[in-house]
């Protein structure tokens, strides 16, 4: 805590940091540890990229619901039954032969976390977040994705409130598999847009 | 404010470092700050873009110093004491003041499950949009000391409209608690030679949303 000499009397190590404030909003009533558990154990455990794959396994199978999902990917993702949500409106972006779409947040960390989870921590570095714009094709190469010069990269920068997802191209071969092993294939990379999709 | 955390573009960040199967938190302390800002976040004394702009303040050696979630952290010990939650003493020391009254929790167990952070968008007649998909735009010029997600590197740029989303609060002015002034916000497209140079591969383009006071016709 360099930022305020005033505080240096808190403990610099932020797990006491957090300790003592915890015990302190605690003791106060202004929260419930309970409701701390909760949110530790919701991010933890239920929501997750697997709700994300689920997504796009769907739109690989089922052409009515892809195209509801590219019109109004909200309203598409609630179908599956994963909790409705207030606030950031989710955008499905769709790769293709031609078009390779990748997203980053470079003012901080906007993810579209209702399908996904938390952002890892490459995608909130200063690394992702300063490259990913000017030099796309290089941060891909460094994820081991050498685009062809021919594709039209787009880069997502979510500087508002709306959240995108990449819709992953459905890998050739898989015409046999399942919508389940589908969806077990389709990793958190491949809809941020730093990965194919591969069998 | 042009601040550390308006990245986009700046070189000399290193490689990008990627963990194979990452925890969703790596110590259990990172998920206790995450869920604190939430529980406290219920309040509602500030809002979604006050908070933003309590990270971009952070003085930049220590924004870079820092980890995520010990910028997090750093905001919401700030924040706490600012808002009047607890004072700084009781800060210090850990503890509440002696008889310090005390507060219901404003999240329950039962909402923390609940996914509803953001700012909601709404489809508002009243409020007609300035911008037309296929409209030719400008990014503004704008260079505020206050909190703006107009990020540095499509200042006076070109671009054009592709998509309307509706109306949307204004950041710049409700970071600062002098309005919501909504309005609508779009998806502009930009050249990556617009906006890189020669350079850039004629074929990338760079999407950013943008509120209509950040936007003039081109």
């Amino acid at each position: 805590m360099v930022h305020d000499h005033e505080h240096q009397a808190v403990p610099s190590d932020p797990a006491l940091r957090v300790k003592a404030l915890e015990s302190l909003l605690v003791e106060k009533g202004f929260v419930d540890p309970a409701a701390l558990d909760a949110v530790v154990d919701t991010f933890e455990h239920k929501i997750g990229p697997r709700n994300g794959a689920r997504v796009v396994a769907r739109a690989w199978v089922d052409p009515a619901y892809k195209q509801r999902l590219l019109d109004n990917a909200e309203d598409a993702i609630a179908e599956l039954g994963y909790p409705s949500q207030h606030g950031e409106h989710i955008v499905a972006v769709e790769n293709t032969p031609a078009v390779h779409n990748l997203i980053v947040c470079t003012l901080c960390s906007c993810y579209p976390w209702p399908v996904l989870g938390l952002p890892p921590v490459w995608y909130k570095s200063s690394a992702y977040r300063s490259r990913a714009v000017i030099d796309p094709r290089g941060v891909l190469r460094e994820f081991g994705l050498e685009l062809r010069e021919e594709v039209e990269v787009r880069v997502w920068d979510s500087t508002a409130e709306l959240r995108y997802i990449v819709l992953p191209e459905r890998p050739a071969g898989s015409g046999e598999l399942t919508e389940d092993q589908l969806a077990a294939l389709v990793t958190r990379d491949s809809m941020v847009g730093v990965a194919k999709v591969r069998l | 404010m042009n601040g550390i955390h308006d990245m986009g573009g700046m070189h000399g960040m290193g490689s990008i470092a990627y963990e194979k199967d990452e925890p969703v938190f790596h110590e259990a302390w990172e998920g206790r700050v995450y869920a604190l800002n939430k529980a406290m976040g219920a309040w509602q004394r500030w809002n979604l873009d006050a908070w933003r702009h309590d990270i971009e303040t952070l003085p930049p050696a220590d924004y870079l110093r820092m980890s995520y979630y010990e910028r997090w952290l750093a905001a919401l010990e700030k924040r706490v004491v600012t808002y009047g939650f607890v004072s700084r003493q009781e800060l210090q020391e850990g503890k509440a003041a002696q008889g310090s009254s005390k507060a219901e929790p404003a999240l329950t167990p039962e909402a923390a499950r609940a996914i509803d952070r953001g700012i909601p968008s709404s489809v508002d007649p009243a409020i007609p949009p300035l911008f037309h998909v296929g409209d030719r735009v400008r990014a503004r010029n704008l260079n505020p000391v206050g909190h703006t997600r107009l990020p540095r590197y499509a200042r006076d740029k070109t671009g054009e409209i592709v998509r309307d989303h509706g109306v949307y609060t204004f950041p710049d002015t409700n970071a600062q608690y002098l309005g919501e002034e909504r309005q609508h916000v779009y998806s502009v497209r930009f050249a990556a030679r617009g906006l890189w140079g020669e350079a850039a591969s004629a074929r990338d383009f760079v999407y950013l949303d943008m509120w209509d006071d950040y936007l003039e016709p081109a």
